[in-house]
């Protein structure tokens, strides 16, 4: 098991005739994503470098290759339309990696995606999305959408620890952190969610708590966050009353001085209960055990499985 | 991206909200001329700088004369404003505005911007104006009023007009109010501005209603759409090696410390700066260089690090996804060659091509003698702190 993508999932990539599209179809490809298709306007009916169909909507890229989730390179101006075109076209994830969309963009997505029904006869969820600003998501061993590297990851039935865990985060390359450390103790992965790094954004930290909760093969999870917000917060909370597996977080931004945006648009001090202290404060007091240091990660989640560390 | 308060009010004025009258100056004599010119009894010089902390720092002042307004321009204009949002160096002054006096009856606060909880914007006024929202905020919650926004329709005018009602505006106070309410939003919206703040929002004596503060912050993911707000920035305002970096296309925010840090990633480059500190180290920046650097960009990072005088030891910490560690080992081996690693340089690499990447490393060691290689992000904090500890 896993959450929301597993072996069976047939991706697209929007965007896949650009530079960073292509590469990471391909990277896609060779960690062994069912890719199925890609979709740039203008260049329907030709192929990509690999022989994928290419598309000039998603619409017919969904109704020739069934495809139920994408992967988003299209550049910053263009992605929020992109967007709305997966999800009105069915697609049930949508991955958005595309780096500095526009706020407001984001604010008109999230009004096109509320209230959403299931759309594809095959699924009984609305449409997820994934991003944007994030690595994407991966399913150690099945399913690969996104920028992460692959090798890095353990799949759950290659853990010899016999534990595996859910992973959630705001950060890309502090998740590979987190999966490299607990990889290195025979930690697996069920699966490993970027969230993303902007204040508007898709899925949150609770909705994936609430997917790793209810997925048998996730043992224990693993909460990265950082300044700014206080989506931590809210999950710690929500966490306390409903989530029985263990939970380890981290939150960067320890010295980040206020006023000051560290790269994320959404991690900048702007309040007071959004520090990386008052967030530490609340996970801790929902019982989350918090790594001191980003070193820290798999060695805290060993412990809380019981695991010699 | 930050504007000025001149600016801000201009950008106000041509949305139609009343701000009081203001010149624009830029050295003492027109300051003087701009006192007489206005012919009242009082004036108040305000230094135009990005920074807050104006009015303890001594850079907003009354003044009852020419001379008084010359005097305070000349001390203005020659010194660099130095605030708690400063650091020790300050920031220059090159801009002032000299406005009349308000016979103020009554404060108010109103400002917009985006709840990230709600997924829309939100308008939040209080009766509590000219002072900090956040301290109003904290010592009395109920005074801050917070209206959230229809994401896709923004501000309707019954909630403008129950906004006005509930801040205790009355008779044909109400209706002014709400459209000064009406129109932010619409600077808000069509600027794709971050925060929009009216601070305070005052009625006169004479029962007019003024913005007498203006602060506008614009995304910075939205400027290709803007280009007269682009042109608005000004670099004097921010630290040279953050406008060098900016320009290389990196995020870089230079702090007071001594060990430099190079890192892929925004959460990475935090957690970097955390456990440098964890270590008993101080970071001197915050650098992410971003997943799709190249190497000119990965060498320019390596000069601006070294182009800080405080900086003591870097530690170079790349976790490659999309960033190639063989790309950042080359760029680290040329930029050795070019300006000379005067100190102790600790590199942690893992990821794509990290083989690839060490053996560029190793081939390189003799050239660069201060280079150490660590096997994990403690151990490279470790190392680094270690080295400049040693150094100093």
């Amino acid at each position: 098991m896993s959450i929301l993508v597993n072996s069976n999932t047939k991706v697209i990539c929007q965007g896949i005739t650009g530079a960073a599209g292509a590469f990471h179809t391909k990277g896609c490809l060779d960690y062994g994503t069912q890719m199925v298709g890609g979709v740039t306007p203008g260049k329907g009916g030709q192929k990509d470098a690999n022989g994928l169909p290419i598309f000039n909507t998603v619409h017919q890229a969904v109704q020739a290759t069934a495809a139920d989730a994408t992967m988003i390179f299209v550049p910053p101006p263009f992605a929020a339309d992109a967007i709305m075109e997966a999800v009105d076209a069915g697609i049930r994830v949508v991955v958005a990696i595309t780096e500095g969309i526009p706020v407001q963009d984001m604010i008109k997505v999230k009004a096109f995606m509320a209230g959403r029904q299931p759309t594809s006869c095959c699924c009984s969820t609305p449409p997820v999305l994934i991003g944007p600003n994030c690595p994407g998501i991966i399913t150690p061993g099945q399913c690969k959408i996104g920028i992460m590297p692959g090798y890095i990851h353990l799949p759950t039935d290659k853990a010899a620890s016999g534990k595996s865990v859910g992973i959630i985060s705001r950060s890309g390359t502090l998740t590979y952190e987190a999966v490299w450390q607990c990889a290195s103790r025979g930690i697996g992965q069920s699966t490993a969610v970027g969230i993303g790094g902007d204040p508007i954004k898709g899925i949150n930290f609770i909705e994936c708590l609430d997917l790793f909760n209810k997925d048998p093969q996730t043992d224990a999870i693993i909460m990265i966050g950082e300044i700014g917000g206080s989506d931590e917060s809210d999950a710690a909370a929500w966490a306390k009353a409903n989530v029985k597996k263990p939970i380890v977080g981290f939150i960067a931004g320890r010295t980040a001085p206020a006023g000051k945006r560290m790269g994320h648009a959404g991690a900048i001090i702007s309040g007071g209960d959004d520090t990386a202290q008052a967030k530490i404060k609340n996970l801790q007091a929902a019982g989350i055990h918090v790594a001191d240091s980003p070193a820290t990660i798999g060695q805290t989640m060993a412990r809380a499985l019981g695991i010699s560390a | 991206m930050k504007i000025h308060e001149y600016q801000a009010r201009q950008i106000l004025q041509q949305a139609g909200i009343a701000v009081p009258p203001a010149q624009v100056v830029r050295s003492p004599q027109e300051a003087g001329q701009a006192f007489t010119k206005f012919a009242c009894p009082m004036c108040v010089v305000k230094a135009q700088v990005y920074a807050g902390g104006r009015g303890k720092a001594g850079f907003v002042k009354l003044v009852k004369s020419a001379d008084e307004a010359r005097e305070a321009a000349q001390f203005m204009l020659s010194n660099r404003m130095v605030s708690y949002q400063t650091g020790p160096d300050g920031v220059p002054v090159n801009v002032l505005i000299v406005a009349p006096g308000v016979d103020i009856a009554k404060e108010f606060y109103l400002g917009i911007t985006v709840d990230r909880a709600a997924n829309t914007i939100t308008l939040i006024a209080s009766s509590e104006g000219g002072v900090e929202i956040e301290e109003v905020a904290r010592k009395t919650p109920e005074k801050v009023l917070k209206v959230p926004l229809h994401p896709l329709l923004g501000l309707q005018p019954y909630q403008a007009t129950e906004l006005a009602y509930r801040l205790g505006f009355e008779g044909k106070m109400v209706r002014q109010a709400a459209g000064m309410m009406m129109s932010l939003v619409k600077v808000f919206r069509q600027t794709d501005a971050s925060l929009v703040e009216i601070n305070p929002l005052v009625i006169t004596k004479q029962g007019e209603l003024l913005a007498i503060d203006a602060k506008i912050n614009f995304d910075d993911n939205a400027l290709f759409r803007h280009e007269e707000i682009a042109q608005m920035a000004d670099e004097t305002q921010e630290r040279p090696l953050d406008v060098r970096a900016h320009k290389a296309n990196l995020n870089y925010i230079q702090l007071d410390g001594n060990i430099g840090c190079l890192v892929n990633g925004a959460g990475l480059a935090m957690a970097t700066m955390d456990i440098i500190k964890l270590h008993g180290g101080e970071p001197a920046n915050f650098l992410d260089v971003g997943g799709s650097v190249t190497a000119e960009g990965a060498i320019e990072a390596f000069r601006i690090l070294l182009a800080d005088q405080a900086v003591k030891g870097i530690l170079v910490n790349i976790f490659g996804g999309i960033a190639k560690t063989d790309l950042i080992a080359e760029a680290l081996v040329q930029a050795g060659r070019e300006v000379g690693f005067a100190v102790p340089v600790v590199v942690r690499l893992e990821g794509t091509n990290v083989d690839r990447a060490r053996e560029i490393l190793s081939a390189a060691q003799s050239q660069l003698p201060t280079l150490i290689t660590a096997t994990d992000l403690a151990d490279a904090a470790a190392k680094v702190t270690a080295a400049v500890e040693k150094a100093a």
